[in-house]
């Protein structure tokens, strides 16, 4: 029975509502708890912030589309290197860290509970391997269903129960976590090199819209009680234009929420909300979009904030990727995967000088300013696609600090500056507001009851950081704050001190989380996808599931189906 | 008797897993659905083993226990100041990140045989990317197969039935009845033939047929399949057309297509030994399917501009996109070659070549690669783990790893174990031990154990672990 106690911090708990109160945090055996003995090891966390650990809702940090962007670029990593120690294994950054390096930087953050969000279910083994070697955190992944020929045939003949239940078997079998859609119908169409432009556009061959495959999962996940909701990736992504589209996605489910409770989460929002005819024209749909937003309680979003710096896009958005490497002429990976999905990756610069990249910068954080709710909008970049998670620290002293932001719009591109909205928002987000954004409105998105809180019961995955709330003004010294956040003065990850002053003291593995739907026809389901699997895919029905010796540190989550 | 489906193939890249074993009495008697090489390796795979391990002692390889040996290769490894460890990429991926995590320990160069074969293909990749797709998705709707320089028929023995021109899909369909009647053709012409040798006594000569440009075949609406290559090979044979580069003129083929499928001209009569206006219809016919596929092999990769002929591939490849959907795979040799080069990049971030000597992974291939470090003379042992680099390095290289003490982990008997100095054999993967291995287009699948190894053989995986253990055992005494 390990102990230990972090005393007098300044805890800030949004999901039990503690704002900086001072008290302390008690721990034995992985479990946050009432109170420990008097003996037990204590960390003394006074002048200090205490945070539950992080939660990224959506990074890409392993499985195939990552592997060959590490591939793809060599020169990424030549400058950005971590040598072994006695403890750690070597590796390699920037934008595409190898799976050790991700491990650790992450937990350096603070950072404990990482969501890799887009896996091909055919290459599924490939993702839980690299999983298996992404040491500190717990993970989870999401497999791409939204162009699966499953889906689309179901819902086009109105099988929703059994798409569910077919559905039910595809988490089971991948161990994924949640329900993916990326461009809807889109990347079934990119097949055959085409792509679909709106909502209501016919997917070739199937007969079917992207609102009718939305609308169609998102019933799947209803009757599968998920604990997350789907996750979409939009159509028309990175396209002027394109908040309209965001905004009929989130429209096209508004009729299908219970109460206020999410039923859409669209990620990396900042690249579905741009406006104007071209880019010449590209200016924000910020605006529009948090309006919406505002008024509707049945969607969360993330950020997909862009960093300038040189990264690596990946995504299973096989034509979006196309028309970046169009657009760059840069280096481009295509890999579209039968019966189910596409991806593709480029590498790409977003520069302070680009009138584009500059707007972009400014509306990942005008949505996140002003969408009132901080439980709506979650800070993520989309890593790699907006900058590597590396910089999340930056996004947070922009969050925090309209001083901040102005130092960084002042040496943005001029066009961009003059059509920015940032200069026209004051609020500065505080420490329980950013606790928000990056731990407790990710756990509750993802419906992941163990963590982002630290009431008893919790998971003990803590981050401590070196910032006195009641000395430190954070938006006048976010230098200070974001260098805090860059080294957790102590990560804690299931009850051990892993970081101590940013430094890695002790290396765990941690759990891969998948969900476990049970539903009534489980049996009927697989001879119905055992019939059609040789003539679906090229790989043998028995050697598709993943078996459960095979997840390094399997923790299933049970769930019952309406099914 | 029993019988195990679904059983993966660990001989090529194509990496079948439909495979169903007959086993009696833990030996395998049968192999169904296995091609020729597949089927040899199942049911001979024993044949000719080491089944102890051993060492050279006064120039005698004699047999030991597992532990010295184990502690010896331990030994060499940390006396080592640039040990070399090759190979790889005939075993499983669960080896392979054992043989990293040993790799960094003692600070060796890791490489593997993707440096003799596929290597240009990956730094083309990482000039310019590639597009591709799954074996599927061709199978589903790819009506334009180009092999190039590659020859499937003899060295992927079922990639065309299970994925291109022999195989069924949601859009495009099987062309074997074209290819029976195209053969029945062939067949009665012969027959004919020998009928007019035995009743005329003499050869009976049907006029050629010339075909202006194209054969009509490749005009009709269904999937076909083109072969280029320096030579007429079999899968030539089963292809609707066939064009003959003259040897080292790759690289000119590939740049001219591209002009061409950019609809500018040439001022001359032929490229590579192709007149220009049969490539002018060639041309035509990528730009007007609906997806087309190059599969390159070593032809490509290792002929005369290397890496530079698939620059020009691919461009070709990104060239057609403007126009049409076009993608390219190179054909990897063994089962498990992608994946050593996956589970490579997702450790360190590169795919081969990656020297850990300075506590960092360092990539310079040229500098870092095996051929290079060994015909340098720089390693100063040598691990060589399921491949037989004596064999197949240049001389020199080969002369430099017998010169330092050589540990061989191979159950086979081959020209590097019989210059080794520690031989463990271990279990063979994919048949007495399991594991995971990637297909050539990425897909993962499970390596099967379907028999039990001899008793004093252990798998790969469990190998190296315990060379690690000791390895750390014996730096921990030094400290």
């Amino acid at each position: 029975m390990t102990e230990l106690i972090i005393k007098n911090g300044f805890v800030y708990d949004p999901l039990n509502r503690i704002d900086g109160e001072k008290m302390d945090i008690s721990i034995r055996d992985g479990k946050i708890v009432e109170s420990v003995k008097e003996k037990a090891n204590g960390i003394n966390a006074s002048g200090m912030v205490v945070m539950p650990g992080g939660v990224d809702i959506h990074t890409h940090i392993a499985g195939g589309e990552v592997n060959s962007g590490r591939l793809l670029r060599p020169e990424d990593h030549v400058k950005d290197v971590e040598v072994k120690t006695a403890l750690t294994r070597s590796g390699v950054g920037y934008s595409i860290p190898s799976t050790f390096t991700t491990g650790y930087r992450y937990s350096k953050m603070g950072y404990t509970t990482l969501m890799n969000p887009s896996m091909a279910p055919l290459e599924a083994r490939h993702t839980h391997e690299e999983l298996a070697d992404i040491p500190m955190v717990d993970k989870a992944a999401y497999p791409l269903l939204g162009d699966w020929w499953f889906s689309l045939e179901h819902i086009r003949d109105g099988l929703i129960e059994e798409n569910a239940a077919h559905i039910a078997w595809m988490l089971q079998a991948t161990r994924g976590y949640a329900i993916k859609i990326v461009n809807p119908g889109g990347l079934e169409a990119w097949g055959f090199g085409r792509n679909v432009h709106s909502l209501d556009d016919v997917v070739p061959h199937f007969n079917i819209t992207p609102r009718e495959i939305i609308r169609g999962l998102c019933k799947v996940n209803r009757l599968l009680n998920l604990p997350h909701t789907i996750h979409v990736h939009t159509n028309n992504l990175g396209k002027p234009g394109n908040y309209v589209t965001a905004i009929e996605t989130m429209k096209c489910v508004e009729d299908l929420a219970q109460g206020d409770k999410p039923v859409i989460h669209i990620t990396h929002i900042q690249f579905c909300a741009f406006k104007g005819s071209d880019w010449s024209t590209l200016s924000s749909g910020a605006g529009e979009i948090s309006k919406y937003v505002n008024n509707h309680n049945h969607v969360t979003l993330d950020m997909g904030q862009v960093i300038f710096s040189n990264t690596t896009t990946m995504t299973a958005d096989g034509p979006f990727q196309y028309g970046l490497y169009n657009i760059t002429g840069n280096k481009w990976v295509n890999h579209d995967v039968e019966t189910e999905t596409s991806g593709g990756i480029v590498p790409f610069k977003y520069k302070r000088s680009s009138a584009v990249h500059a707007t972009q910068w400014s509306i990942g954080l005008e949505i996140a300013l002003l969408i009132e709710d901080p439980w709506k909008i979650l800070m993520t970049t989309d890593h790699p696609n907006g900058g590597p998670f590396t910089s999340y620290p930056k996004i947070l002293a922009w969050l925090m600090s309209r001083a901040a932001r102005e130092i960084t719009l002042s040496k943005i591109n001029k066009r961009a500056r003059k059509k920015s909205l940032l200069p026209s928002i004051d609020r500065e987000l505080s420490l329980y507001e950013l606790a928000i954004v990056t731990r407790a409105g990710q756990a509750k998105a993802l419906g992941l009851k163990p963590k982002g809180h630290l009431g008893v019961g919790a998971d003990a995955d803590v981050a401590i950081y070196n910032i006195d709330p009641q000395r430190l003004d954070i938006s006048k010294e976010y230098k200070v704050a974001r260098k805090a956040f860059k080294k957790a003065a102590f990560t804690i990850k299931d009850g051990e001190v892993v970081v101590k002053d940013g430094e890695i003291v002790k290396p765990v593995t941690g759990k891969t989380y998948w969900i476990d739907v049970s539903t009534s026809m489980p049996h009927e389901i697989n001879d119905d996808i055992k019939k059609k699997f040789r003539e679906y895919w090229t790989v043998e029905y028995e050697n598709y599931p993943l078996p459960d010796s095979f997840i390094h540190s399997s923790f299933p989550i049970p769930v019952k189906a309406e099914v | 008797m029993a019988v195990i489906t679904g059983v993966t193939c660990p001989v090529c890249g194509t990496f079948c897993d439909d495979i169903e074993l007959i086993i009696e009495n833990n030996v395998i008697v049968e192999a169904r659905n296995a091609c020729a090489m597949g089927a040899a390796k199942f049911l001979n795979y024993s044949a000719h083993r080491t089944k102890k391990p051993l060492i050279r002692k006064n120039g005698e390889l004699v047999e030991v226990s597992m532990d010295e040996a184990v502690e010896k290769a331990a030994k060499i490894l940390v006396d080592a100041n640039y040990p070399l460890m090759y190979g790889w990429s005939n075993t499983s991926c669960e080896a392979i990140r054992t043989g990293l995590e040993l790799g960094e320990e003692v600070g060796a160069v890791m490489d593997n045989t993707s440096t003799v074969c596929h290597g240009p293909s990956i730094l083309s990749v990482q000039d310019v990317g590639i597009p591709s797709a799954t074996l599927g998705q061709l199978r589903h709707r790819a009506d334009l197969i180009i092999y190039w320089a590659s020859n499937p028929w003899s060295a992927h023995p079922r990639h065309a039935e299970r994925y291109t021109m022999f195989s069924d899909g949601r859009f495009e369909g099987s062309t074997w009845k074209s290819y029976l009647s195209r053969l029945r053709g062939v067949m009665s012409r012969k027959k004919i033939q020998r009928a007019s040798n035995l009743v005329l006594k003499q050869d009976f000569c049907f006029t050629p047929q010339v075909e202006e440009g194209l054969p009509s075949s490749v005009h009709q609406k269904r999937r076909r399949t083109i072969v280029i290559d320096v030579r007429k090979t079999r899968t030539a044979d089963a292809a609707d057309c066939f064009f003959q580069v003259e040897p080292g003129t790759d690289y000119e083929l590939l740049q001219a297509l591209r002009v061409l499928v950019n609809d500018g001209e040439l001022d001359v009569d032929e490229v590579a030994g192709i007149p220009i206006e049969t490539l002018e219809q060639l041309a035509d016919l990528l730009v007007n399917c609906k997806l087309g596929i190059i599969f390159f092999g070593l032809g490509l990769t290792m002929s005369k501009g290397k890496h530079r002929n698939i620059d020009a591939a691919i461009n070709l490849t990104r060239d057609l996109n403007k126009r049409t959907k076009f993608l390219i795979m190179p054909m990897r040799g063994h089962y498990n070659v992608t994946g050593v080069n996956i589970v490579f990049t997702w450790q360190t971030g590169y795919p081969f070549a990656v020297d850990l000597s300075n506590g960092y992974p360092r990539y310079n291939p040229g500098e870092t690669s095996a051929v290079d470090i060994l015909s340098r003379d720089e390693a100063d042992a040598t691990m060589v783990i399921a491949s037989d680099p004596v064999a197949h390095f240049p001389r020199a290289a080969s002369k430099n790893i017998a010169k330092h003490p050589l540990i061989a982990i191979d159950p086979e008997v081959t020209p590097t174990t019989m210059l080794a100095d520690v031989i463990i054999p271990p279990a063979f993967v994919g048949i007495e031990a399991e594991g995971t291995a990637y297909r050539m287009d990425h897909v993962p699948l499970p390596l099967k154990k379907v028999v039990e190894p001899p008793e004093t053989c252990l798998s790969d995986q469990e190998i190296l672990q315990r060379i690690l253990q000791k390895v750390r055992e014996l730096r921990r005494d030094m400290n």
